[in-house]
C-alpha cells in the first residue's frame, strides 16, 4: 500500500492525537480526591500556606508543611503519584492553629497541592512545583 | 518483623493557652504497595492509615495518612493546653496493630 504524503499526514495526526488523549492513569483519581473532599465545591486561591522544597534529590522523603488560618481540614496531594492522596489533617479544638509538617514520597516532578477547608465551609487552595530527581514509589 | 517505635517530643512545660510544637516520629516501613518483590509479583501495602493525638478526652489532630507517606512517619503540628495532663498518641496500622505514646506537660 502506498500513502500519499497528504494521507500520511492525517495518519499522523490521527496517531499523536490518539496518544495523547489517554490521561495519566492518577489524572482521574486526583479529580475523584478532590471531589470527595470539597464535595464539588471549587476552591479559591490563596489563604494556605504550602511549603516543599523546590528541588527534592529523593523523592522517598520530601519535606512538606501546610498551614492555612482557620481551616479545619487539610488534604495534601501530590497528583502524579500512583495514589495522589498524601495526608487529610483534622484539626481538633486543642490544636495551637491549623498547620502541620511530614514527609512525603514523590514519584515524579510535579505540582503539590493542598486544599483546606475553612470554617465557613469554604476551600481554599495552594500549589507548588517539585522538582524530583530520584522517584520514591517503588522498592 | 516490623519494629514499631513511637517517639514523641512535648515540651515539659507551657503557660496555659501558649502554642507550643510535638513532634512524633514512628518507625515503620510504610510499604506502598507499588513495590514488586524479586519474582515480580505485587508486595501488598502495610503501612500506619491514622494518627490522632488527644489531651484529656479532647482532640487536638487527627491524621488519615496514604501511602505517599515516606517510611518512619514523621509528623509535627502544633497544641495549645489550659491545665496539666497528658497527651495520648495512638498510631493505626494496616495490619489492625495500634501504637500508643503518652506525654503529660505541666501547665502553670
Amino acid at each position: 500500500m502506498t500513502l500519499t504524503r497528504r494521507e500520511a499526514l492525517i495518519l499522523g495526526a490521527a496517531g499523536s492525537a490518539a496518544l495523547m488523549l489517554p490521561l495519566p492513569a492518577s489524572a482521574a483519581a486526583f479529580d475523584d480526591a478532590v471531589k470527595a473532599f470539597t464535595g464539588g465545591a471549587t476552591p479559591k486561591e490563596g489563604g494556605v500556606t504550602l511549603n516543599a522544597p523546590e528541588i527534592a534529590e529523593n523523592g522517598n522523603t520530601v519535606p512538606v508543611s501546610v498551614e492555612a488560618k482557620g481551616a479545619s481540614e487539610i488534604l495534601i496531594l501530590a497528583p502524579e503519584n500512583p495514589t495522589p492522596k498524601v495526608a487529610t489533617f483534622s484539626f481538633g479544638p486543642l490544636s495551637g492553629g491549623a498547620s502541620a509538617s511530614t514527609r512525603m514520597r514523590l514519584a515524579k516532578t510535579q505540582d503539590v497541592t493542598a486544599i483546606a477547608k475553612m470554617a465557613d465551609g469554604s476551600f481554599a487552595m495552594a500549589k507548588t512545583t517539585v522538582k524530583v530527581t530520584i522517584g520514591g514509589c517503588g522498592g | 518483623m516490623k519494629d514499631v517505635k513511637p517517639r514523641v517530643k512535648v515540651p515539659s512545660e507551657a503557660k496555659a493557652g501558649e502554642v507550643f510544637t510535638i513532634k512524633t516520629l514512628i518507625s515503620h516501613p510504610m510499604i506502598s504497595g507499588q513495590g514488586k518483590d524479586k519474582d515480580g509479583k505485587p508486595i501488598p501495602r502495610d503501612i500506619i492509615n491514622h494518627f490522632s493525638c488527644d489531651f484529656e478526652g479532647q482532640n487536638v489532630i487527627a491524621i488519615e495518612l496514604d501511602p505517599a507517606i515516606s517510611a518512619n512517619p514523621y509528623i509535627e503540628f502544633t497544641a495549645k493546653v489550659d491545665k496539666s495532663g497528658t497527651f495520648k498518641f495512638t498510631w493505626k496500622d494496616d495490619d489492625g496493630s495500634t501504637y500508643t505514646d503518652e506525654k503529660s506537660i505541666k501547665v502553670g
